[in-house]
């Protein structure tokens, strides 16, 4: 029992060491993202960093990346994103679909 | 106002599912209206206040509160879910027998019945803070026909209530004998797809390992962003791209339910 219990910080502990991440810092303004795309290397996770500008109550979510965070005007947001296979994913405010959206796009990285 | 309807339409499907799915599992049990019913109420009031304080839970624990708060929520479900469906295992076959004279399965039903009563309660809670954040956020932008938007969501609303009865109704039609074990392996699924995402949502902010991400990948099938994706969600905990944990979380709970229900079906009913 104890050796599971260990077993399980270990592996709880592990995300924390492993946190050199890169961050992509959006801004929303007037239901529209920018940038509205951007690059990543493939095969790495990511955080992306929302700033809302706008005047109601946002969801910034995608499908393709899974998540899904409601953003209140003012605030600011984090949310992780991939390791990605390479191509282009989108992303978009759930409350404002048809107008705010964006794309991610995981590009190769050359050895 | 179409895209407004759907929106609405998708979560109040979400959250239908899972209140036609106990509806019918609790067929005959004396009471169950005022439970589903106090159900409901006390969703809708916690979803109203949970949107006034989203900002708020938003940024706490260090930013990733409403992850820990969804995921909290998911886990709760699981286990109220988990233990009427252990209950119902002991319990549906007498139930089944003596529906109508509900006599002394009253006593234990009602137990259930507050368990349940609990899962229709953050099933409301989590899809309807969406929708109440989704229509203040219309009311107040000063933007594009409010009044058109707010009309779409209020049919919206109406759409997935529709539907979800109309499948509680298709479920009831069911013979009485099999609506148990069938009710019982869709709480199950329930179960295990909520175990799953709560899995995928704290995996998603780091918090527990992921062990691998995208397993699979069957969005050319079926897509999460379809309708027919976000209904499978909320049933079985379908997703397009799973992670490890994911998958875990859902095979293990599925086991536990399946496991735990032969384990009390093969022990003989005490006789009365």
């Amino acid at each position: 029992m104890p050796t599971l219990a260990r077993l399980a910080l270990l592996l709880l502990a592990f995300p924390v060491v492993a946190q050199a991440d890169q961050l992509v810092t959006l801004v929303i303004q007037n239901h529209t993202f920018s940038p509205s795309s951007f690059e990543v290397p493939a095969g790495e996770r990511f955080r992306i960093q929302l700033t809302s500008h706008d005047e109601s109550v946002d969801e910034f979510e995608s499908y393709d990346m899974k998540f899904e965070k409601i953003i209140v005007p003012g605030n600011t947001v984090t949310v992780f994103a991939g390791p990605l296979h390479p191509g282009t994913y989108t992303f978009f405010d759930d409350y404002h679909p048809d107008q705010a959206k964006g794309t991610v796009t995981a590009v190769e990285v050359k050895e | 106002m179409l895209a407004c309807l759907l929106i609405v339409f998708r979560e109040v499907l979400e959250a239908g599912i899972v209140v036609g799915i106990v509806m019918a599992a609790t067929q005959g049990l004396a009471r169950r209206g005022l439970f589903i019913g106090g159900g409901i109420a006390a969703g809708v009031l916690g979803a109203g206040i949970l949107a006034l304080f989203t900002g708020a839970i938003t940024q706490a624990l260090q930013g990733f509160g409403q992850e820990i708060f969804n995921a909290a929520i998911l886990g709760g479900r699981r286990v109220m879910q988990s233990w009427h469906n252990l209950w119902m295992a002991s319990h549906g076959r007498e139930l089944a027998t003596q529906l109508r004279s509900a006599g002394n399965a009253v006593l234990n039903g009602e137990k259930s019945l507050w368990a349940l009563a609990v899962v229709i309660t953050v099933a409301v809670l989590r899809e309807g803070s969406e929708i109440v954040l989704f229509l203040y956020g219309i009311a107040a932008s000063s933007q594009a026909d409010p009044l058109s938007m707010l009309a779409g969501g209020v049919l919206g609303i109406a759409a997935g209530a529709a539907l979800s009865w109309l499948m509680y109704r298709g479920l009831v039609a069911i013979s009485l004998k099999r609506l148990f074990s069938i009710t019982g392996w869709m709480i199950a699924l329930l179960a295990a797809g909520m175990a799953g995402r709560a899995a995928a949502i704290l995996a998603g902010i780091d918090l527990i390992p992921a062990w691998g991400y995208q397993l699979w990948d069957t969005s050319w099938l079926v897509s999460d962003a379809s309708l027919t994706g976000r209904a499978l969600t909320a049933l079985v905990g379908y997703t397009d791209r799973p992670l490890g944990v994911q998958l875990v979380a859902w095979s293990v709970t599925l086991a536990l339910l399946v496991l735990g229900n032969r384990l009390l079906h093969s022990r003989p009913t005490q006789s009365r």
